[in-house]
């Protein structure tokens, strides 16, 4: 571990002064927030990434979860994963989310990790975490390991030929599906950025996760009024059966009219370096009969792009079988 | 002082203390923390060292810069193969107890790089974070060569091991002919099989902490499965003498067999101690862990021909593991193909290929582990072909002798083993066709395996203590990985001389105690455990003597046959009014204490004459996810006969354990290699899989009754490996009748279930 600076603020204005100047996103930042470390002291540890300074703010305030005018929830950036994921009004709201959290990690590790941590967790890539290997994201320039190594866990979606790495949250999967806005305070002041456009593809910048830049704040996750409780669901598939990354996840969402989807939300996990949404499957579910037969026709779309590597092209086949067994749970049809 | 073996005898009696299922004697300071691993001896003015590790495969270092490790200030020295001390040049002066043939590996050496991780530079600094801060800075360039890490390949040049380890045995000569008996077999599976590397890691990593003396003496405190072992060691490679190294390991966190051979933080740690004059202590980190052995990667062949009702008329067994290029590895993985099952035709086969790897190592039943499921799941093959109920074609081919030998077992309760380990699962209610359980999505399958495993004894010695409060301390340098050695040892001594759990202490993992084998092959209590009995039945002797010499003694003239030793008091059989305590008995004779020392040696003459062997029977439950592909195991039933069993509780925790991990030897656990970086790329506990408490479920463990007077005089045989034998056979046959499809590589990950 690099020596480094540390710094406890008690206002999130100290906090920002803290980061302030800094330029670019958060991700390639010098001076970075701790909340509860879990992620990234592991990563410092491992001298994968190597701050100068940390700004500790785990005693701004910022760990309530509150109601918001619209109907929806505001949950705080430094509220703990294990408070959020059994908060009653999220339990009973936004089932989904609750379930999706509480299929992460272990519960040690959820009493610990916070829901602005979360968003900005990064790659369990082994390639990301081995400074004896090559990787993009954590050394531009250097190539991709994954690429002609091992890639079981690796992107199916969206990749670049710069890197395959994928997003490891199961909770921004959730958050995707939710349609959440994530709240940031800047020297610019306040403002918010819709879920889809938080984190990024690789592209040539696989080195960038999100778009939050390098002097701002995660301060709440606001979640819209509609919960969608009576119909989603959160499947996660893995290696065993708690402990371990996506290999697929899916969290799948309806409005039911009888038997009809009225509307659809579909996100997936473990597929791509940002949690995977598309507009053309869940408008290929709008309005079509809750029947596997749909749900199998709106899962071959999401994945009409879908490419595999050496050893990760089951991914395709098994996500195909996740989202039809998801959307199945959420709309309650009999799988026979 | 050598102790004539004598008959299992006093075990047995009304209040023995061997048969119960004793807590460990260690709990408690396991528990609290009381209990001191390597890494946790402080001592003044200790140095910490952290491991520099190669980024190549193969090739040579051209140049180490450590000028900025060293400039900061608080590192002490960074050692590289450049300015190493000198170090011995033959290979004898490396070998450890449990070294195969060839040239072992030798840290710091020179600049060759013979395989990925490899440690090539150890920074010494005043604290570990620096160190770990230091070792960052130091920039090594290479001059890489092409690697060969791919088994498949390398098998091509494969070649005949001879017997290159101890307790390797070559497989026999082919009996009959297999390959026409298979050619011309009525019903007949030939099947091809692969082992995934797996990787130890018990969960203590291994450090050493080594105690620099004014003197130039040293202490040493290594994760180890055999102090004596570690030992000779740093003498034979730092040239010492042994009375200036004393290694004192009384707790070990699990190992495994990675703990059978020194490791080379042990090096690295004296190596740092001895020249910079202070204390050290290194440790690896968890991926440092999967730099040194392994469970060797196999690919294997098992064909199996029958008649139509069953006879077993061809057994072939081929396997290629990997070996390194320094050192022939060999297990013990076909043998037993040839020994389970009655055959006329059997052809055994074993060769090793040689990859740029370091050298497999020991790894919890070694061979069988990884031999027995895949003859185990072509035995389920061959009887879903027959529409057999697979346990009754194993009745079918059922042996009493040994056919590869052709002698007799000491004993073999498998049967027993297969009635009861039935009857609890219920296996008589399967329904024999494949896909025909299914609840929902979820398809249900119950598969069968046998499990064997050797049953060993070595030569080992003890000492004994006894004060006249009735206190006992018996001693020998054996270690307790975690079967709970104290327990059990504690147990016998307490036994023979009939005295409460809490007067007798047993002690370990100290150089200076009396000599005791290596810790692993299931052989502590076997060996370590008939020292004990040899040193206090030799106490038991003496007193019984004391107290028939007393010419006013209640229990003068008779010998210690016609005595029994309980609460503390030598017992008159014949009258149990006449009695003396252990107390008076000294006291009368005005001794304080009372000593001895005892060696053990196996029945060498009986034991040749026999096959000697635990086995069991393994019934597995699994519910297979239709369309995701995921397994879990709800269900397992282990009996298993293993003769004696010293304690039910931690015996029975020894075969939990190992059925744990059997699961995860058939459903998650691989170290995955990069081909073109020759490197193990999973190398943390988040993305190498072991079993969490979620994938397991109800297991259930049976001792079968099993005597036994020729394994040891105990007639117990050890169950640290037995437990893990053929478990993933069995959840590989239940998987196949769950879905209809066979799989034969592990682990069966899920993507290749959906693939089958
Ligand atoms: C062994 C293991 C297994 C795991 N398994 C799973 C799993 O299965 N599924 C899953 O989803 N997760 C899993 N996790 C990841 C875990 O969820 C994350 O580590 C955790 O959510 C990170 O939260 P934190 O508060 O500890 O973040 P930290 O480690 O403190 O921070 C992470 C990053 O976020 C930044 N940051 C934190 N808060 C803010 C803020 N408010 N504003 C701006 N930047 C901020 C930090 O600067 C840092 O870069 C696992 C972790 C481990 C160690």
């Amino acid at each position: 571990m690099r020596a480094f600076s540390y710094h406890r603020p008690d206002s999130v204005d100290a906090a920002l002064r803290g980061v302030a100047g800094q330029s670019g996103t958060t991700t390639e930042a010098a001076v970075k927030f701790v909340a509860g470390g879990t992620n990234l002291l592991d990563l410092m540890k491992a001298d994968v990434m190597r701050p100068e300074r940390l700004v500790d703010i785990s005693r701004l305030g910022l760990d309530r979860i509150e109601e918001t005018a619209d109907g929806g929830l505001r949950l705080g950036a430094l509220a703990r994963n294990a408070d959020t994921a059994h908060d009653e009004r999220v339990q009973a709201r936004y089932p989904m989310l609750s379930k999706a959290i509480l299929a992460g990690a272990s519960a040690q590790l959820r009493n610990m990790a916070t829901n602005g941590g979360n968003l900005l967790q990064r790659t369990r890539c082994y390639y990301f975490y081995d400074t004896g290997t090559p990787c993009n994201k954590r050394e531009p320039g250097t190539g991709c390991g994954a690429l002609t190594g091992v890639n079981r866990i690796h992107a199916i979606l969206g990749a670049s030929d710069r890197c395959i790495a994928v997003h490891p949250s199961d909770m921004c999967v959730a958050l995707a599906a939710l349609e959440a806005v994530v709240r940031v305070s800047g020297p610019r002041g306040e403002r918010t950025i819709p879920f889809a456009d938080f984190h990024r593809l690789p592209g040539d910048t696989p080195h960038i996760d999100s778009n939050l830049a390098a002097d701002e704040l995660i301060t709440a996750i606001d979640l819209p009024a509609e919960g969608f409780a009576d119909h989603s669901t959160y499947l996660k598939v893995r290696d065993r059966a708690s402990y371990a990354f996506a290999l697929v996840s899916v969290a799948a969402a309806l409005e039911m009219d009888g038997q009809t989807v009225r509307t659809a939300r579909l996100a997936l996990g473990g597929v791509a370096h940002k949690p995977w949404r598309d507009p053309a499957a869940e408008a290929e579910l709008a309005g079509r009969p809750a029947s596997l037969e749909s749900f199998r026709k709106a899962a071959r779309v999401l994945l009409r792009d879908a490419r595999g590597q050496s050893h990760n092209a089951f991914k395709i086949g098994l996500a195909e079988r996740a989202i039809v067994r998801a959307l199945a749970e959420a709309a309650g049809v009999e799988h026979p | 002082m050598i102790a004539k073996p004598t008959i299992p005898d006093p075990l047995d009696r009304p209040g023995s203390q061997i048969g119960k299922p004793v807590s460990r004697v260690d709990g408690r300071l396991k528990v609290t923390g009381g209990a001191k691993y390597a890494a946790e001896f402080n001592t003044p003015g200790l140095a910490h060292g952290y491991i520099v590790s190669s980024a190549i495969a193969r090739g040579r270092i051209l140049a180490v810069d450590t000028a900025k490790a060293l400039a900061l200030p608080g590192v002490l020295q960074v050692f590289t193969h450049e300015n190493r001390p000198s170090l011995p040049w033959f290979d004898r002066k490396w070998k450890d107890d449990d070294a195969p043939k060839g040239s072992p590996f030798r840290p710091l050496y020179d600049a060759t790089i013979h395989h990925a991780l490899q440690p090539i530079a150890l920074v010494v600094a005043e604290s570990f974070e620096l160190a770990r801060y230091a070792a960052r800075l130091i920039h090594v360039t290479y001059e890489a060569d092409d690697h060969q890490t791919d088994l498949r390949e390398a098998s091509a040049h494969a070649f005949t091991p001879g017997k290159d380890k101890g307790g390797f045995q070559p497989p026999p000569k082919p009996r009959g002919d297999a390959d026409r008996a298979l050619a011309e077999a009525e019903v007949s599976v030939d099947l091809q099989f692969t082992q995934a590397v797996e990787h130890h890691n018990p969960m203590e990593m291994h450090a050493s902490t080594v105690v620099y003396h004014n003197d130039g003496t040293l202490t040493v405190h290594d994760k180890t499965q055999g102090p004596l072992n570690t030992q000779t060691y740093v003498c034979n490679v730092f040239d010492l003498s042994k009375d200036s190294v004393r290694v004192i390991s009384p707790f070990v966190g699990g190992a495994f067999g990675s703990g059978l051979r020194p490791q080379h933080q042990l090096f690295m740690a004296a190596l740092a101690a001895i020249t910079l004059k202070r204390s050290v202590r290194v440790e690896l980190t968890r991926p440092q862990m999967f730099s040194f052995g392994h469970r060797p990667e196999t690919l294997q062949r098992v064909a199996l021909g029958a008649r139509k009702d069953g006879t077993l008329t061809a057994v072939i067994h081929e396997a290629v593991q990997e070996t390194s290029q320094n050192e022939n590895y060999v297990e013990v993985v076909v043998n037993w193909s040839g020994q389970q099952y009655t055959c006329d035709n059997v052809r055994l086969d074993y060769k090793l290929a040689r990859m740029d790897t370091h050298t497999p190592l020991d790894q919890r039943a070694p061979g069988a582990a990884t031999g027995i499921p895949a003859l185990e799941i072509a035995i389920d093959a061959l009887a879903a072909k027959l529409g057999m109920d697979p346990l009754e074609l194993r009745l079918k081919n059922y042996t009493e002798v040994d056919p590869n030998t052709g002698k007799p077992f000491s004993s073999k309760e498998l049967r027993t083993c297969f009635r009861q380990g039935a009857e609890r699962f219920g296996w008589h209610k399967r329904s024999h066709a494949p896909r025909s359980m299914r609840e929902g999505r979820q398809l249900v399958g119950w598969g069968m395996a046998t499990g064997v495993w050797d049953a060993m004894q070595g030569q080992a010695v003890a000492s004994a203590r006894l004060g006249i409060d009735g206190t006992l301390t018996v001693g020998s340098a054996t270690a307790d990985i975690g079967p709970g050695t104290y327990t059990a040892m504690t147990q016998i001594a307490a036994d023979i001389l009939g005295l409460p759990i809490d007067q007798v202490s047993f002690q370990l993992g100290d150089s200076n105690l009396p000599m005791a084998p290596l810790q692993g092959g299931s052989w502590t209590v076997s060996s370590v455990g008939s020292a004990v009995k040899a040193v206090c039945d030799r106490l038991r002797d003496k007193l019984a003597g004391l107290a028939a010499g007393l010419n006013d003694g209640p229990l003068k003239g008779l010998r210690a046959d016609d005595l029994v030793f309980a609460d503390g008091f030598l017992i008159a059989k014949a009258d149990p009014s006449w009695r003396m305590s252990i107390t008076e008995v000294m006291r009368a004779n005005d001794l304080l204490v009372l000593e001895d020392e005892a060696r053990s040696i196996p029945y060498y003459k009986s034991q040749m004459q026999h096959a000697l062997g635990t086995h069991s029977a393994i019934f597995a439950e699994v519910r297979v996810d239709e369309d995701l592909g995921t397994v879990q195991v709800t269900r397992v039933v282990s009996a298993v006969a293993a003769g004696r069993i010293i304690n039910p509780k931690t015996a029975r925790s020894q075969v939990m354990g190992a059925v744990v991990w059997g699961i995860g030897m058939a459903l998650e656990e691989e170290s995955m290699t990069d081909q073109s970086l020759g490197r193990f790329m999973n190398h943390d506990f988040g993305e190498y899989h072991i079993p969490v408490n979620a994938d397991v479920h109800d297991i259930d463990v049976i001792f079968v009754e099993e005597q036994d007077d020729i394994v040891n005089p105990l007639g117990a045989k050890g169950v640290g490996e037995i437990g893990i034998v053929g478990v993933p056979a069995a959840i590989a046959n239940a998987i196949y009748h769950a879905t209809g499809k066979r799989l034969c590589d592990l682990p069966i990950t899920l993507d290749r279930i959906l693939e089958a």
